[in-house]
């Protein structure tokens, strides 16, 4: 049976470095999907590879049972995988719409000749209905001509996804998307990616928050020092000896 | 409506404009209006965050192709400054292979490393470039008639109006460019690239066609000059022509679409008619350098922020399309 994202085999050296050692997980379609682990277990490096921002030197990542490692970012994105970034990463200098018309690339492809001529019209209506549609998912309707830059940092962060959202993507791959975020916005982002799940998007979630990831992941895959640790729901992760033992080194309970 | 007239207002002025001046500064008026398309393409590269110091050069491609087409090949001449384009944009195409692996700083060394290549080929070969002597006796534009004027274009004034009806459609074109889709997404590829690619931006496809498409308008501008001086060498398009280009775009403002045409205007008129009036003709390239200098200075936005101040006061107080007028002129 091809699985909807499975990782198989996947390693990345950096000279001697042997930042992710042999990982294989997969992803179920539907499910919010967490990779969690200590400072310094791969998990961005392994994020970095599914999303195509690195080529992994060794193994595979199978989308629909298709290899997709090595293709560049874009060649990933247009197959429906896309991703967000760790901090505000934004178009800061263009407005909040212009950010959301960036994210509707994929599915209203820029034709030039048309732009000149002016044969788009329908496209550019279309594009500009979509990017509301994502700006008002995450609530940011309100702002679409602000300045993206001016927006406060859990605006930012809610805009960020809403870019990767407006391309209609099957996967979001979120880095870290609750960090510098206060308890109350971190709750509301949860629900919207619920809202997310339920839509059909797939999810996997790099994140720090152990709060956030136990309360929202299906699934999650901790891994340590490169290597895969241990798999299972929220419940079986928490008690984990193993996990609990990379977390803190003891006994202490992890969340 | 009110817009209306202000451009009716302008293609009087522009019209008219000729019928003032000295011979010598009609000439002048000629050159201006081939250095605005210069510029405003220069900005279509700039949109995606590269700048190169081979612009002028690609320009001299569309001169040598549109000259060498005529002489050699005996095309009609106005058919030959589009295949001048054409052919400029396809050798930034090229072109775009070797320099599109790096980025910033060294796209820039690079891309002035590749057209001195192109320059020193020029020199080298003999035939069909004609050594460093260049091209002499380019075929000038054939006189036509549209029945209200006689174009003879051995008149500055007829090839004024020429190339500024050519122009004003390449401009019209940049302009629909800039404010599409695949404007943004230039600005997008600019602002951040790696997000950009994460939404489906094929960079690489998308640096690409800023370049040619720049090079393109670039390589007519350059055929437009060529068969109004009717010779060209390659000391015509040397990095001293794209030291004014780069000066035009840095004091004019590249934030704007009039911004680089603001600064060229402004520089060409402060340079050939005030300070060669004043009789400073020894000190002109000093005096420039000391504006580009104080411009940095005291304007790092360019002339086009004076122009954004000035229109937002006059929106907030008096009639508002005057100060639009300002901005278009």
């Amino acid at each position: 049976m091809t699985h909807f994202l499975e990782v198989r085999d996947l390693t990345m050296r950096f000279g001697g470095l042997v930042a992710v050692d042999r990982l294989s997980f997969t992803v179920e379609h539907g499910t919010i999907h967490g990779l969690i682990g200590p400072n310094g277990a791969g998990k961005t490096t392994t994020f970095n590879m599914i999303s195509g921002f690195y080529k992994p030197t060794e193994g595979a990542v199978l989308l629909r049972g298709e290899d997709i490692s090595g293709l560049k970012m874009h060649e990933v994105a247009r197959r429906g995988v896309v991703r967000t970034f760790q901090h505000s990463t934004l178009f800061a200098e263009l407005t909040v719409l212009e950010n959301a018309l960036v994210g509707t690339h994929m599915p209203f492809r820029p034709n030039i000749f048309a732009a000149i001529v002016g044969w788009d019209k329908e496209d550019r209506r279309g594009a500009q209905a979509r990017a509301m549609e994502a700006l008002e998912f995450f609530n940011l309707d309100g702002l679409a001509q602000e300045i993206a830059g001016d927006l406060s940092h859990g605006h930012q962060r809610a805009l960020g996804m809403a870019v990767a959202f407006a391309s209609h993507p099957d996967v979001i791959l979120l880095d870290e998307p609750f960090t510098g975020m206060n308890p109350e916005e971190t709750r509301q982002m949860m629900g919207l990616m619920r809202r997310l799940r339920d839509d059909g998007i797939t999810i996997l979630i790099v994140e720090h928050d152990m709060q956030a990831i136990m309360g929202l992941c299906d699934t999650i895959t901790c891994m340590s020092f490169g290597k895969f640790l241990a798999e299972g729901g929220p419940r079986e992760i928490r008690n984990h000896p193993a996990v609990i033992e990379a977390y803190l080194g003891g006994a202490r309970h992890v969340a | 409506m009110p817009k209306y007239i202000v451009w009716m207002v302008l293609l009087v002025a522009l019209l008219l404009l000729p019928h003032g001046l000295s011979f010598s500064q009609q000439e002048i008026l000629v050159f201006l209006t081939i250095n605005v398309l210069v510029v405003a393409s220069y900005r279509l590269l700039t949109l995606t965050g590269e700048w190169s110091l081979g612009h002028v050069v690609i320009m001299g491609v569309g001169a040598y192709a549109s000259a060498l087409f005529s002489k050699k090949l005996g095309i009609y001449v106005p058919v030959t400054m589009l295949l001048g384009g054409i052919t400029a944009a396809l050798v930034a195409v090229i072109l775009s292979f070797p320099l599109f692996r790096m980025k910033g700083f060294y796209f820039l060394i690079g891309s002035f490393a590749a057209s001195e290549i192109i320059r020193l080929l020029w020199k080298r070969f003999r035939d069909p470039f004609g050594g460093a002597k260049g091209i002499k006796g380019i075929d000038p534009m054939p006189d036509f008639s549209i029945g209200i004027y006689d174009f003879d274009f051995f008149e500055p004034v007829s090839y004024y109006y020429f190339s500024g009806f050519i122009v004003a459609i390449c401009l019209w074109i940049l302009w629909r460019i800039e404010k599409s889709p695949v404007g943004l997404t230039f600005h997008a590829v600019h602002w951040q690239d790696k997000l950009a690619e994460a939404s489906g931006v094929n960079l690489r496809a998308y640096r690409t066609l800023a370049f040619a498409i720049a090079s393109g308008f670039a390589g007519i501008a350059g055929a437009l000059l060529a068969h109004y001086i009717g010779t060209i060498n390659p000391n015509s398009f040397d990095v001293e022509v794209m030291v004014f280009v780069l000066t035009w775009a840095i004091v004019g403002g590249t934030a704007t679409f009039y911004g680089p045409i603001l600064g060229c205007i402004v520089l060409t008129v402060l340079n050939e008619i005030v300070l060669r009036e004043l009789g400073f003709e020894q000190m002109r390239p000093l005096i420039y350098g000391a504006v580009m200098i104080l411009s940095i200075l005291f304007l790092p936005n360019g002339l086009e922020s004076l122009v954004q101040k000035f229109s937002q006061r006059r929106a907030d107080g008096l009639a508002p399309n005057k100060a639009s007028k300002g901005a278009a002129e």
